[in-house]
C-alpha cells in the first residue's frame, strides 16, 4: 500500500516516476504502442467565466499513453479543464502543449451523453468519427472494425433509438476510437449507466486503452472507478490540482480488492475534508 | 395524429385486414344515416340532398367535363400558391435560423406582419389584382408562408446544441453540419409547419374562390347557389374535404418516409 501511494507536490518537476512506469509498459507493448499516445504538458492554465475564476493555475505533465483520472467536487472545473484540453474552449491564460502537433482527429472527447445522430444508422454514426477521412474508400470498413471492437458489430444497421443506454455509449466510444486518436478525453462517460453496465464499460475502456495505447484522460465523480482504471488520479480543488496520486497496481485490477479500497478511502477522505473546510 | 395514438400499444394482437377498415366504419355509417334521413323525408331535399343525389350531380358534371376542369384549376392554384409561399417561408426560416444578422434584420418585421389575418386583405387584394389568378395565388402564398416560416425557424433553433458541438468536434464543414445535423434535426418541426400550411392553403383558396373567381371549385359552388343547385354545393364541399384529406395523407406518407428514424414512426 505504501508502495502504491505517492503524493506529489504540485510544483515538483513534471517528470515523475509515473513516466517511467508508463514507458516500461510501452516497451512491453512494443514500438507501435509507444508512438500512439501523445504526451501533454499544461502550464499555468487559467480559465474564468466572467468573475468566476474556475481554474486558477493548473500545471500538469501527462506522459504519452498514461491513463489519468480527474476527480473533484461538482463544479470544481473538471469539465472545463477537459474542454480546454480538447480545444473546445480557449484558456484565459496559460498553455497546453502536446508532445507533437496533433492533427484534428488525434484528440477525441466522449461525453456523458452519447450525442449520437438519431437520424443516422449506427454505422453512419461511427463513420462521423472519421472526420475529414469520412469519404475515403475504407471508411465503412474502419467503422465496422470499430463497432466490432466495442462488441456491437451486429447493431450496425439499427437506429440509435432502439439501443440501450450502455449500447449507445459504446457506439459513441466506437465513434471516438475509429479515427485512432492519440488522446482520448472522457467526461463522465459512464455517469448515466447502471452499476453492472458501468463495470463492463470500465473493462471495455481499459481494454481498448491497452490495445490502442492512446493517452486517456477520464473525468469521473466515482473515486472507485478512478482508482480501478487509472495510472494516476488527480484531485482538483479550488481551481488547482490538490492531490496527484500514482496508482501503481498491476492490471487487470480486481474490483473490491483491499489495495483499491484503501486508495479510494484515502482520496475520498481528502475530498471530504476539503468540503468541510468550505462550510 | 393524437398523442395517444402514437404511443406504443401493449398487447392487443392485431387483425391486419380488419384493422385497415376500422377508420371507415364511422364515415360509412354517417353516409348511411344521411341517406336514410333523406329517403324517409325526415330531412327535406331543399336543405340537404341525399348522398345518391350528390353522387348523381357529380356524375353529370364529370361527364360535361366541368368538374375535372374546376378541380384542376383549384388544384393548380393551391399548388402554385403553396410552392411560392412555402418556398419563401422556408428560405426565410433557414436564413433566420442560421444567421443572426438575417434574423435581426427581418424576424421582427415578419412577426408583425403575421398578426394581420391574411384573409382580411381580400378587399385590398381585389383592388390590387382584380379577380385575376394572381389575387388567389397571392392570398394562398401569404397564408402558407407563416406556418412554414415559423416552424422551419423553430426547428432549426431547437436542434440539440450538443449535437451541433459534436458535429464541429468531428470536423464537419458548415455544409455537412447543415446536411447531417441541422436539417434532419429541424425536419420534424418543418413537417408540423407543412401540415398546418396545407390546411390554411385549402381554407384560403375556398374563401378566395367563393368571393373573387370565375373558375374553380369555390366558383362552382357559388354558381350552383345562384341556381339553387344544392346538390352541387354539397358536392363541392365534399370535394374540398377530399382534397384536403389527400394533401394531408401525402404529407404524412412523406413524413413516414423521411422520419423513419423517429421513435414515433418506428413499427415492429
Ligand atoms: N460556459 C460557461 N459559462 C459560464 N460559466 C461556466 C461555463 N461552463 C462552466 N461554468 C462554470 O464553471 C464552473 C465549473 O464547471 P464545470 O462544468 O467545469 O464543473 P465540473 O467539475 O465538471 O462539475 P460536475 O462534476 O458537476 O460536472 C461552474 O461553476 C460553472 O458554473
Ligand atoms: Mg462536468
Amino acid at each position: 500500500m505504501q508502495e502504491a501511494l505517492r503524493f506529489q507536490s504540485v510544483d515538483a518537476e513534471p517528470i515523475d516516476r509515473a513516466d517511467i512506469v508508463v514507458q516500461a509498459r510501452q516497451l512491453r507493448r512494443g514500438s507501435e504502442g509507444a508512438t500512439r499516445g501523445l504526451s501533454l504538458t499544461i502550464r499555468g492554465l487559467r480559465k474564468s467565466f466572467g468573475d468566476n475564476e474556475v481554474l486558477r493555475g493548473i500545471d500538469l505533465h501527462i506522459p504519452s499513453g498514461q491513463f489519468v483520472a480527474i476527480v473533484g467536487r461538482s463544479g470544481c472545473g473538471k469539465s472545463t479543464l477537459l474542454r480546454l484540453v480538447a480545444g473546445l474552449d480557449a484558456p484565459t491564460a496559460g498553455s497546453i502543449a502536446f508532445g507533437e502537433q496533433p492533427r484534428a482527429q488525434d484528440v477525441r472527447v466522449m461525453f456523458q451523453e452519447p450525442r449520437l445522430l438519431p437520424w443516422a444508422r449506427v454505422l453512419s454514426n461511427v463513420e462521423v468519427g472519421l472526420g475529414r477521412e469520412r469519404s475515403s474508400a475504407d471508411a465503412q470498413a474502419r467503422a465496422e472494425r470499430a463497432l466490432v471492437e466495442v462488441g456491437l458489430g451486429d447493431k450496425r444497421g439499427e437506429w440509435p433509438a432502439v439501443l440501450s443506454g450502455g449500447q449507445k455509449q459504446r457506439v459513441a466510444l466506437a465513434r471516438a476510437l475509429v479515427s485512432q486518436p492519440r488522446v482520448l478525453a472522457f467526461d463522465e462517460p459512464l455517469g448515466a449507466l447502471d452499476a453492472l453496465t458501468r463495470i463492463s464499460m470500465q473493462q471495455l475502456l481499459e481494454r481498448v486503452w491497452r490495445d490502442q495505447g492512446f493517452t486517456a484522460i477520464l473525468v469521473t465523480h466515482d473515486v472507485a472507478e478512478a482508482v480501478a482504471l487509472a495510472d494516476r488520479v488527480l484531485v482538483i480543488e479550488d481551481g488547482r490540482i490538490a492531490q496527484d496520486v500514482t496508482i501503481d497496481l498491476p492490471r487487470p485490477r480486481r474490483r473490491g480488492s483491499a489495495e483499491l479500497a484503501a486508495l479510494e478511502g484515502e482520496i475520498l477522505k481528502h475530498l471530504l475534508e476539503g468540503s468541510e473546510d468550505t462550510q | 395524429m393524437s398523442l395517444i395514438d402514437s404511443l406504443p400499444r401493449v398487447g392487443a394482437p392485431k387483425l391486419p385486414k380488419v384493422d385497415g377498415l376500422i377508420p371507415w366504419i364511422v364515415p360509412l355509417a354517417i353516409v348511411l344515416i344521411w341517406q336514410l334521413a333523406c329517403v324517409t323525408g325526415y330531412v327535406p331535399s331543399r336543405v340537404l340532398p341525399a348522398p345518391t343525389d350528390v353522387a348523381l350531380a357529380g356524375w353529370k358534371l364529370l361527364l360535361s367535363g366541368e368538374l375535372v376542369r374546376n378541380i384542376w384549376v383549384s388544384f393548380w392554384r393551391a399548388s402554385i400558391g403553396f410552392v411560392i409561399g412555402g418556398g419563401i417561408g422556408f428560405a426565410f426560416g433557414l436564413a433566420n435560423g442560421l444567421s443572426q444578422l438575417s434574423a435581426k434584420l427581418t424576424d421582427t418585421t415578419l412577426q408583425m406582419v403575421r398578426n394581420i389575418p391574411h384573409l382580411a386583405l381580400i378587399p385590398l387584394v381585389i383592388l390590387w389584382f382584380g379577380i385575376d389568378e394572381s389575387a388567389k395565388l397571392f392570398l394562398v402564398a401569404l397564408g402558407v408562408f407563416f406556418p412554414i416560416y415559423l416552424n422551419t425557424l423553430h426547428g432549426i433553433r431547437t436542434v440539440d446544441p450538443q449535437l451541433i458541438e459534436m458535429g464541429r468536434i468531428y470536423g464537419m464543414t458548415d455544409g455537412e453540419l447543415f446536411r447531417r445535423v441541422i436539417f434532419p434535426g429541424a425536419l420534424p418541426s418543418i413537417f408540423v409547419g407543412l401540415r398546418f400550411a396545407l390546411g390554411i392553403m385549402w381554407l384560403t383558396l375556398i374563401v378566395a374562390e367563393t368571393i373573387a373567381a370565375s373558375s374553380g371549385l369555390g366558383y362552382m359552388a357559388m354558381q350552383a347557389r345562384e341556381f339553387m343547385l344544392i346538390d352541387v354545393v354539397v358536392l363541392s364541399i365534399l370535394i374540398y374535404a377530399l382534397l384536403g384529406k389527400l394533401a394531408d395523407s401525402a404529407s404524412r406518407a412523406l413524413e413516414r418516409l423521411t422520419l423513419s428514424w423517429h421513435p414515433a414512426f418506428q413499427k415492429k
